[in-house]
């Protein structure tokens, strides 16, 4: 074991800029670029992408370090590096002790010889000698549980065959450093636990692990830090659980804004059809006042009289602030915000929930429930409380209404709004009922999350 | 670079069984297999002998003037001795062209010395070059070839020199098709003219003067006549100054094109 206090891995401010071509360079040509003279200018990007800016990072021996990110945010690019696959551009890199890289499993397979003579090869490329991949091998097949097909051309090898073989080769390089990019997606449930096992198996001998991943519940189990990179920066670094939380919630914070921008166009659609270039104004019903003629179809619009207009819907958390994502569980007020010209006595509020498949996973309105309408006249708030909203983890849509008891519509607003349910939990099917398990003596279990 | 270089004889496992890969890919799946390597020259020469001996019969083989050739026969054993050569040339330069795009999951995704590409193509090819060496050996008993044991042991050189040549140029070409995808249509053409630019189907003493010293220009004719002195000719083997010089030479280049390789190794990853 290592005293853990000196480094294995080692970035020091280093940065990847990548160089973009515009359409026209990239298709530049030997021919064109001689005839233009423009050889060396050609060869020199007019714009960069920088993938990776100034980061710093030390992992010392025996740490498992865990890197989370959205997509395109330099994890990828963080890995190469490390593994020497790249350069940086400014900075620099020092890994101490023998690599190896999970990043494409069976990179290197010719499809067209044996599985045993492409884990040959692959062993030896990835470092060993002959000898050493001879001593290995039985142990390699095994892990792969490739006993029967090792023979057969790797050509006629599944795609999970394919990934199982690459990944028990590379893992038996015995490598001090160990990279792997998020290749625990493939295999079956039963594999990725063995690689899980074959992780842990590393932590144990002290080996450093640099994991890149999308799965935030390995990096917070299985890590002993974490580094967030947005847009090739740090973002964060140190303790799992926070880095993970703060990850989460700007995770979210992004959603919202995404389910805002996607609420405000369907409304915008809604609201203006082609035909009324002139703003819609709330005095003027700019769409038909008839519901399309097929009612069940899950398409958004918006149609009425709009004697009664719905001038505005929030989901109101139980804070009060309004937001697009909540947990299954939590409180949700629905807030719609209401204006009626002139006095109306007949109306019934109505609100409806939808899966992002078009199921209606609730309905119901004021009439229904026993409510009976007695006036309405000028700018009113109708709340819609879910102390407990115990939809399952999902996009979710929703239908809000005002009409005469009798249907005739002042203003739908059809799938016009949109919120998401989120949960450690990844529970199916359409609402969580309120349960608990009860596991008798004998049974051997225990709760690990959430 | 020379850090880099010297770290090449470390890889020489590796080298040794991508070769074997190579070789072993080649013909997989084919119902004769192996037996191709023997075959395909065996073909080329069919081809190149009706050609150049019947359907349109050189100075060199009929005609009236100097008859180094009195039939058909010993000009197709003549043909043969710069032929293989030359393709074990040609086929390693195509590929190499090729070499690091076809392999541009290693480049990208492994840790993986990237030099080691054309090297093995160029190994691969002289493989294969070593296979058809049978059945020119059987040509030139048959014919009785003047070959003497003391003209013999300047075989390994030359094929030596080849292989420097070969790899060097090999190493240029993947390098620089990475930025050019062009080389590679290019090279088929430049390979085509520069066979006929080589004296391969016809000896070099049939060449005009002017044409001789452009022969003389071009590395390959120094390696064709070597061969064909050595295997073929009678009388001792005049050219091995210019067989050294040209060793000499290819190592010289071996190692600019190593160079430029090492300097452009950086950009493959991204241009792959």
């Amino acid at each position: 074991m290592d005293d853990g206090r000196t480094a294995a891995i080692e970035v020091i401010r280093a940065s990847k800029i990548y160089r973009r071509f515009s359409h026209r360079k990239q298709f530049a040509t030997l021919k064109s670029a001689l005839l233009s003279r423009s050889l060396i200018k050609n060869l020199r990007p007019d714009e960069t992408f920088t993938a990776l800016d100034d980061v710093s990072l030390t992992v010392p021996k025996g740490r498992t370090l865990g890197v989370i990110g959205r997509n395109g945010s330099g994890k990828s690019t963080l890995l190469k590096l490390v593994a020497g696959i790249s350069k940086p551009s400014s900075g620099s890199v020092r890994v101490d002790g023998r690599i190896s890289a999970l990043i494409e499993l069976g990179a290197g397979f010719h499809p067209e010889i044996s599985g045993r003579e492409n884990v040959f090869i692959n062993g030896i490329m990835l470092g060993l000698t002959k000898r050493e991949v001879t001593r290995r091998f039985d142990e390699i097949v095994e892990f792969a549980e490739m006993k029967e097909f090792i023979d057969a051309p790797v050509k006629t090898y599944s795609s999970g065959m394919y990934v199982r073989l690459g990944f028990a080769v590379a893992i038996h390089v015995d490598p001090d450093v160990l990279l792997v990019d998020e290749v625990l997606a493939v295999g079956d449930e039963g594999f990725t636990h063995k690689c899980l096992d074959k992780f842990a198996e590393f932590k144990r001998r002290g080996k450093t692990i640099l994991l890149v991943t999308h799965s935030l519940g390995l990096v917070e189990r299985f890590c002993d830090e974490a580094l967030w990179l947005d847009r090739g920066r740090i973002k964060g670094s140190g303790d799992p659980k926070r880095i993970v939380g703060a990850y989460i919630a700007d995770v979210e914070h992004h959603e919202e804004g995404e389910l805002a921008a996607v609420d405000a166009k369907a409304r915008q659609a809604a609201a203006a059809p082609p035909e009324a270039a002139a703003a819609a104004l709330p005095e003027t019903p700019v769409d038909a006042a008839t519901p399309p003629s097929d009612m069940f179809r899950a398409i958004e619009g918006r149609w009425g009289s709009r004697e009664v207009e719905i001038t505005d819907v929030a989901f109101l958390g139980p804070d009060g602030e309004a937001r697009h994502v909540f947990q299954t569980g939590e409180t949700m007020v629905v807030r719609m915000r209401l204006r009626a010209p002139a006095p109306i006595e007949d109306f019934v509020f109505g609100i409806g929930l939808f899966s992002a498949d078009g199921l209606c996973c609730y309905g119901t309105n004021s009439d229904i429930e026993g409510f009976v309408s007695r006036k309405l006249h000028g700018d009113a708030e109708v709340r819609i409380t879910f102390p407990a909203l115990d939809l399952v983890p999902g996009t979710y849509k929703v239908d809000l209404a005002v009409h005469r008891r009798d249907g005739v519509t002042y203003d739908y607003h059809r799938l016009l709004y949109t919120f998401r349910m989120k949960s450690a939990i990844a529970d199916v099917g359409v609402y969580r009922p309120g349960h608990t398990w009860q596991f008798s003596a004998g049974i051997g279990i225990e709760q690990v999350k959430p | 670079m020379f850090h880099n270089l010297a770290q090449l004889p470390r890889y020489r496992g590796l080298i040794q069984s991508l070769v074997a890969r190579e070789l072993k890919a080649r013909y997989r799946g084919s119902v004769l297999g192996f037996f191709w390597s023997f075959i395909n020259p065996l073909l080329l020469l069919l081809v190149y002998t009706t050609v150049f001996a019947y359907i349109m019969p050189a100075r060199f083989t009929g005609g009236d003037e100097p008859k180094p050739f009195a039939d058909a026969y010993p000009y197709s054993v003549f043909l043969f001795c710069g032929l293989l050569p030359w393709t074990w040339f040609a086929s390693s330069l195509n590929e190499s062209a090729g070499v690091l795009i076809s392999g541009g999951n290693l480049i990208k995704k492994v840790l993986f010395p990237a030099e080691v590409l054309p090297i093995v193509t160029a190994l691969a090819n002289m493989v294969h070059f070593f296979f058809g060496l049978p059945i020119l050996a059987l040509f030139l008993l048959y014919s009785h070839a003047p070959v003497t044991p003391g003209e013999l042991l300047w075989f390994p050189v030359i094929v030596l020199v080849q292989l420097i040549l070969t790899a060097g140029l090999g190493l240029l070409l993947a390098a620089l098709t990475v930025h050019f995808r062009d080389i590679r249509d290019i090279l088929s053409n430049v390979l085509t003219l520069w066979y006929f630019a080589t004296p391969i189907i016809y000896p070099w003493q049939h060449a005009p003067d002017l044409g001789k010293w452009f022969l003389n220009a071009n590395p390959f004719t120094h390696l064709a006549i070597s061969y064909q002195e050595v295997l073929f000719f009678r009388g001792p083997f005049g050219h091995w100054r210019w067989l050294l010089a040209l060793g000499a030479a290819s190592i010289a280049f071996f190692l600019f094109a190593y160079f430029v390789f090492d300097r452009l190794r950086d950009t493959f990853a991204e241009e792959v």
